[in-house]
Order: structure tokens, then C-alpha cells, then sequence
């Protein structure tokens, strides 16, 4: 296989270094290494991180191919940095069996963009009542770790309680959607003032919170491990937090629009701004960037959700929740934790490689860049500015809240197992 | 004057104060024996209803027809989801029929505002109530019935209604009618006390030019006005109070309560009444019982609106599409 030398970035955001890439491996990382027989990526001036990994993107493949199939999801991550995805399963028909987990984990493989490594529902169908075969899903060709109803909440005590003592013995996570049903009956929108205003369904904080306390403390009972799903509110950070400091075994995601957008966006009743967990307040923005920058909360994932144009050109409450993320993700975090001084780029690379890798349990991925590591990479400019262009987009959806919006930074080049899946912000 | 009509708090104290002056010379032509004026002639206006509304509809109707326009009811009913095709569709369709104004009253909060600002048509909108967000000519012509009965004489022409003390009692959390109200009574100098039971009120309230109370006798003593809105029987199941009875026993307007209220002060309700429920016979069918008025007033409010936003306006040159056409 060929060699790449990555010459002159600086590792994590630290040292200036050049980087030998040699097959699917790092070979060296020195400085002044040779450049025979190699071919030379000009990095001065940029970051050269972990291949970043998603915990939580919507593939839509099976079934909703018109907002998005592996291939063009993948196609996006490796646009956006992205060496590894987790694919949610709430797809048509749902990933709940053995059969629908291998064939994602198969159009993975194929894409060549980006390893997808499948979720299963925790629930037969997501309806809440009766567990799928976690263990056969596990035990596929996908070798399922992560599991979760996404979309929907586990919202039955036991049932949740059962799936994270199942789950313990093969080393499985349960990743909650925490949302209480009953109190999001009809909701549109974070529950406060704009929701007032405006006259849309209001969706409280506490629905999210109540969940997150109850499962927490499950959690403890059975001696299990805990993942939440899109934190969104300040209220939910003081309970993982707490959790954190009793020794709870709980890890926790935050996407890049709660740390960047707010409920007053709402206003233009624009369904772009739709998406669940809702938009929240300032108040929520500011708790939430800090509980990612102490750890509390300890990844950044999109929760990436194309959909079709014609789901969003239309009146709010008939619109779908979710937005694309994955080609915006490291500039938005950029902006709202590197920029703002709250978070180094090693801080980065945790956040959304080692951490997310960590917690899923992705081989190969969110290793630490040195010498022997499989060259799974991303190099970023963090000089570029730019306004989001849905134009270029790789996704199949161009549902995105940040059109026209000027961010900072762009990924230049993502090396999948050494090979350049995007080469000077071209696909590969 | 405004291009659209979507919420009452987009109207200025002088553009709301110009509506109700508009209105009342609008009012002259009821009293005519042939009640028409020529304003609107070889304009269409398309009344595009997606949730029933036979009294609103009739309204703007009747409205439209005393312009001499030219009205296409479009009942579009359900959503534009179940119905399948879109409101964008919707719009474009109406847009290519040359329609000149829609007027569109939708069960989704925001739909006229999507409608006016997505790039869909042209054509200037007027909200006739979307979900649970507003429904502004129902608060002009409240504010019109008030300013005849509260500020008079000569009908209060060129004034506002300040220092008025307008109380709202019902189901606030669901009402585009108390949301549209707050904003314009507040634009027009009122005072606006929001009475009922907690569990009806938005959380967020505390950000509206309003007081928020729960008990309705210490409120109706310092009244001018006490407007009075629908319950549905439904909410009870949702466990928003616990029976129709308790609701009435304690937010129900009935002849004692309304002893307590000053002699002059009038009761409002923008109906359809629920009569045992919020508002007693007695009460509804007394003197200071505005209902019939109200809607009299509504018809002279959307014909002043229609009329200012069509161009009855002609010098006024900072409206684009009059100098189109």
C-alpha cells in the first residue's frame, strides 16, 4: 500500500510533528521524516487529530433512502472528520433482529468511507414493551455493543432496568433517549417563554431530567452502566454530574447545535430549528458547554437526522425533528469550546474520538496518534471561515439549522486505515 | 400599513389606533340600506380555512363582500399532512389562480407566518387564527367593542385604551384569543390581568405585559372589562381541572360574581359560549354582555383590515404591490 507523510501539524492541537502513514498504520511520527516514496500532505498551520467518531447518527438505511443511505452518510462523515459512525436503528424495519444489524454493518463495510458500527433497538420495534434479542445481535457479524430505542424512550422502569442488566453480559450499554412520554404529549418546542409566545406545544425540561434521574439511579441498583443520549438541559447536567461524583457508571453526549443554538430561533417558525431533544435556552447552552469542558458531559455526538425537503418546507407542527450535523459538527464545536477558550483541541480529540470510541466500544478507532496505531486521522484548518454552504453537502439531506451561517474551521483530509478518504476537502 | 397581518403584537399603537378609526367608518356602511362600498372591485380574496371555523369564515366573508371583492372559500379541512398535499402547494395554487389576499385560519401555530415570509406567494396574509398563537382581528374587534363602550364619546376615534382594566378568565394556556389580546391591549395602554386556574396558564407567562391571577373575585371588583373565554369539557379529561363543576364553581361567571364588578364594566366572550360552564344564561344574556356587539364589530374590523392592506391606501407609496397594480 502507498505512503502518505503528513508533515508539519500540530498533534492534538500541541507539537508540530510529521506524521508517516505506511498501508493502514502509523509509522512514524518524528520530525524532519523522509519523504520517499511518499506522498506529501502540506500541514503547517493545522490539527491533525484522531479519526473522529460519532456515537449517534441516523443512517436512515434501510428504509428512508430519501434522506440519506449508508453510503451517502458515510460519505458525509468522512466529510466532516469522521472515521467511524454509530448507526441508530430506528430505521424501516427497525435493527431489532440479527438480520437488519449485518446488513448495515455490511453496507458499512462496502461504503469504504467510514466504518459503520450498527445499534440495536433495545425493544422489538422501539415500542417499549418487549426486549429485542440483544444477545443475537451482539453475537452477529455486527457484534452489537451499543444499544438503544433512539427516537423513542425506554420509558417503562422495568423493561430499562432489564436491559441494563441483560446487557452486562457481553459488555453491552444502554444509550437513552431520555424523554417522559406523558409529559411530551404534543410538544414542539422547549417549554418556556418562546413556547408561550409563540402558542406551540411545550416540551419541559423535567421530561428529560425525571428520566435521566430515574435511570441513573437503575443504574446503581444493578451494578450497570448507563449512556445518555443528547443531553439538553442545565438540569441534566447537575443530575449526571451527581451521578458522576456517587460513582455511577454514566457516560453522556451533548450534540453541537445544544451547545451553539437556542429556543429563540424558533420564531421564524422555520422547521429547521426542529429537533428533538428542542432547543433550549441560553441558560441550557452555557451549563452545557461547561459540563463538556469539565467532563461531565463526556462526548460530542450529531445525532445527525436527515431528512427530506419536504419534511422541513413546511408548517412547524407538521415538520420532522432532526438536522443534519455530521459535515458541521467540528466547526461548531470549534466555535462554541475551542474559540471561546473552554476546550484545547486535545480536549477535542476526547471528546469526539477517544471518548466516543471508549464508550462504544469501536476497534481501531480513537487510538492515540503514535507510531503501530491503525491511521485513522482527520486534519483540520482552524484558520478557514467560511459560511455553510448545504450546497456541498455530502449528505443526501440538506436539513441543516446552519445554511449561510459563517463557522470557523473546515477538515481538510480524513485518512480511514491510511487511505485519504477526503483529500483537500474533496471526497476520495 | 404592515404588509400581512400575522400577530397582534406586530401592530404599532398609531397602525392599530388607524385599524379601529378605519373600522368604525366601515361600521357607517352596516347602517346603510345597501351596505357596499366599491373598494375591493376586481379583487379576489381567498378565505383558506383548515380547520372549521363557520363563524370566523362568515365573517370575513360578509367582510369581503362589503368591499365588492371577489371571495373563493377554500375549506381545506384537516391538515395540510392528512390531507396530503401541502400548504405550500396550497399556497402556490392560490397564487397562480391570481388570488390577491389569503386569508387563512390553520390548527397549526405559525402557518400564516410561514405562509407570508417562506417565499411560497405574493399575496399579502391575514391570520384568521392559527393553533394556539393568534388571532389578531379577534382582538381588534375586541378592542373596538371596548373602545366604544369603556372610552367614548364619538366612539373613541383616535384613541387608545389606557389605563383600562381588561381581565381575561379562561383557558389561557390554549387560546390564541387571550395571546393576541395581551399583546394589543397592552400596545393600546390597557392593563390586562390573565385569571385561571394554574394548570391553564403557559409556563413562561411571566414574560407577558400582563398580571397573572388565580382567584376571579378579588379581579372583578377593579374591571372595566372581563372577557371571559371558552372552556372545552375535554381539557378535564387531560386533568387540566377536576370537573366541569369545580371549573365553574370557581372561575364561572354568574349573575353574583358579576354584581361585584363595577356598574359600567361589561362582560366579553368571542364565543362560541359554553353557557353553564364559563358563563351562566343570566349572564350571557344580559345588558353588559357585549357578545352580539362583538361580533357586529368583527365584520367592520376585517373590512377596515382588508381595505388597508389591499390598497385601500393608494397614496400610500410604500406599499409595493399597489404601485404594481
Amino acid at each position: 500500500m502507498s505512503k502518505t507523510l503528513i508533515r508539519g501539524a500540530r498533534l492534538l492541537g500541541g507539537d508540530v510533528r510529521d506524521v508517516l502513514v505506511d498501508g493502514a498504520q502509523i509509522a512514524a511520527v518524528g520530525t524532519g521524516l523522509p519523504a520517499e516514496g511518499a506522498e506529501v500532505v502540506e500541514a503547517e498551520g493545522r490539527i491533525l487529530l484522531p479519526g473522529l467518531v460519532d456515537l449517534h447518527t441516523h443512517l436512515r438505511e434501510p428504509g428512508r433512502e430519501d434522506s440519506e443511505t449508508v453510503l451517502t452518510g458515510t460519505r458525509a462523515a468522512a466529510s466532516g472528520g469522521y472515521t467511524a459512525v454509530f448507526a441508530m436503528a430506528n430505521t424501516f424495519p427497525v435493527a431489532d433482529t440479527a438480520g437488519v444489524v449485518e446488513q448495515v454493518y455490511r453496507l458499512g463495510k462496502e461504503s469504504g468511507y467510514c466504518d459503520v458500527q450498527p445499534i440495536g433497538a433495545v425493544t422489538v420495534g422501539l415500542e417499549g414493551r418487549q426486549l429485542a434479542e440483544l444477545g443475537a445481535m451482539h453475537d452477529s457479524a455486527a457484534g452489537v455493543t451499543v444499544f438503544s430505542d433512539d427516537g423513542k424512550c425506554v420509558d417503562d422502569a422495568v423493561i430499562m432496568r432489564r436491559a441494563l442488566e441483560y446487557v452486562k453480559a457481553f459488555g453491552g450499554v444502554i444509550a437513552q433517549h431520555a424523554q417522559e412520554p406523558r409529559l411530551t404529549e404534543g410538544a414542539q418546542m422547549n417549554e418556556g417563554v418562546v413556547s408561550a409566545e409563540l402558542g406551540l406545544g411545550g416540551w419541559p425540561a423535567v421530561a428529560e431530567e425525571s428520566i435521566i434521574a430515574r435511570d441513573v439511579l437503575l443504574a446503581e441498583h444493578v451494578g450497570s452502566r448507563v449512556h445518555i443520549c443528547h443531553l439538553s438541559t442545565a438540569g441534566s447536567v447537575e443530575i449526571v454530574r451527581w451521578a458522576k461524583s456517587r460513582g455511577i457508571d454514566v457516560t453522556a453526549e451533548v450534540t453541537p447545535h445544544h451547545l451553539l443554538l437556542t429556543d429563540e430561533l424558533v420564531r421564524s417558525y422555520n422547521p429547521v430549528y426542529k429537533v428533538n431533544p428542542p432547543l433550549r435556552t441560553e441558560r441550557d447552552v452555557r451549563a452545557l458547554r461547561e459540563a463538556l469542558a469539565d467532563g461531565t458531559i463526556d462526548i460530542v455526538a450529531t445525532d445527525h437526522a436527515p431528512h427530506p425537503h419536504e419534511d422541513k418546507d413546511c408548517e412547524w407542527a407538521a415538520a420532522a425533528m432532526g438536522m443534519v450535523g455530521l459535515e458541521t459538527a467540528l466547526s461548531v464545536v470549534q466555535q462554541t469550546m475551542v474559540d471561546t477558550g473552554l476546550l484545547d483541541w486535545a480536549g477535542v480529540a476526547d471528546r469526539m474520538s477517544f471518548a466516543p470510541a471508549r464508550i462504544g466500544g469501536a476497534r481501531g478507532h480513537g487510538r492515540p496518534v503514535s507510531a503501530g496505531e491503525p491511521a485513522n486521522l482527520t486534519l483540520v484548518d482552524p484558520a478557514y471561515r467560511g459560511a455553510v454552504d448545504p450546497a456541498g453537502f455530502a449528505s443526501r439531506s440538506r436539513n441543516t439549522p446552519y445554511e449561510g451561517r459563517e463557522l470557523p474551521g473546515r477538515v481538510t483530509h480524513t485518512f480511514l486505515r491510511g487511505r485519504a478518504t477526503l483529500m483537500d476537502g474533496k471526497l476520495a | 400599513m404592515m404588509r400581512h397581518l400575522i400577530s397582534a403584537a406586530d401592530l404599532t399603537r398609531d397602525e392599530a389606533i388607524r385599524i379601529l378609526d378605519t373600522a368604525e367608518e366601515m361600521a357607517r356602511v352596516a347602517d346603510r340600506p345597501i351596505k357596499k362600498l366599491p373598494a375591493l372591485r376586481g379583487r379576489t380574496i381567498c378565505n383558506l380555512f383548515f380547520e372549521d371555523s363557520t363563524r370566523t369564515r362568515i365573517s370575513f366573508e360578509a367582510a369581503e363582500k362589503r368591499l365588492s371583492a371577489d371571495v373563493i372559500n377554500f375549506a381545506a379541512k384537516g391538515s395540510s399532512v392528512s390531507k396530503g398535499e401541502s400548504l405550500k402547494d396550497t399556497a402556490q395554487t392560490l397564487e397562480a389562480m391570481g388570488v390577491d389576499a389569503v386569508v387563512i385560519r390553520h390548527g397549526a401555530s405559525g402557518a400564516p407566518y410561514r405562509l407570508a415570509t417562506s417565499g411560497w406567494i405574493d399575496a399579502p396574509v391575514v391570520n384568521a387564527g392559527d393553533g394556539t398563537h393568534q388571532h389578531p382581528t379577534q382582538a381588534l374587534l375586541d378592542a373596538f367593542t371596548m373602545r366604544r363602550r369603556l372610552v367614548g364619546p364619538d366612539a373613541g376615534i383616535g384613541r387608545d385604551l389606557a389605563g383600562r382594566r381588561i381581565t381575561v378568565v379562561g383557558d389561557i394556556l390554549h387560546s390564541r384569543v387571550a395571546r393576541s389580546n395581551v399583546d394589543l391591549l397592552h400596545t393600546l395602554g390597557a392593563e390586562v390581568t390573565l385569571v385561571a386556574p394554574p394548570t391553564l396558564v403557559p409556563v413562561g407567562v411571566g414574560a407577558w405585559p400582563c398580571e397573572v391571577a388565580y382567584d376571579l373575585d378579588a379581579v372583578l371588583p377593579k374591571s372595566d372589562a372581563v372577557m371571559m373565554l371558552r372552556v372545552q369539557r375535554e381539557r378535564m379529561n387531560a386533568a387540566f381541572f377536576p370537573t366541569e363543576r369545580e371549573y365553574s364553581r370557581r372561575y364561572g361567571l354568574d349573575a353574583d360574581r358579576m354584581a361585584r364588578m363595577p356598574d359600567h364594566a361589561i362582560v366579553m366572550h368571542p364565543g362560541p359560549m359554553v353557557r353553564g360552564m364559563e358563563i351562566t344564561a343570566e349572564v350571557a344574556d344580559s345588558d353588559r354582555c357585549t357578545v352580539v356587539e362583538q361580533v357586529a364589530a368583527g365584520v367592520s374590523v376585517r373590512m377596515a383590515v382588508l381595505y388597508l392592506l389591499l390598497g385601500g391606501n393608494e397614496s400610500d407609496t410604500a406599499h409595493p404591490r399597489t404601485e404594481e397594480k
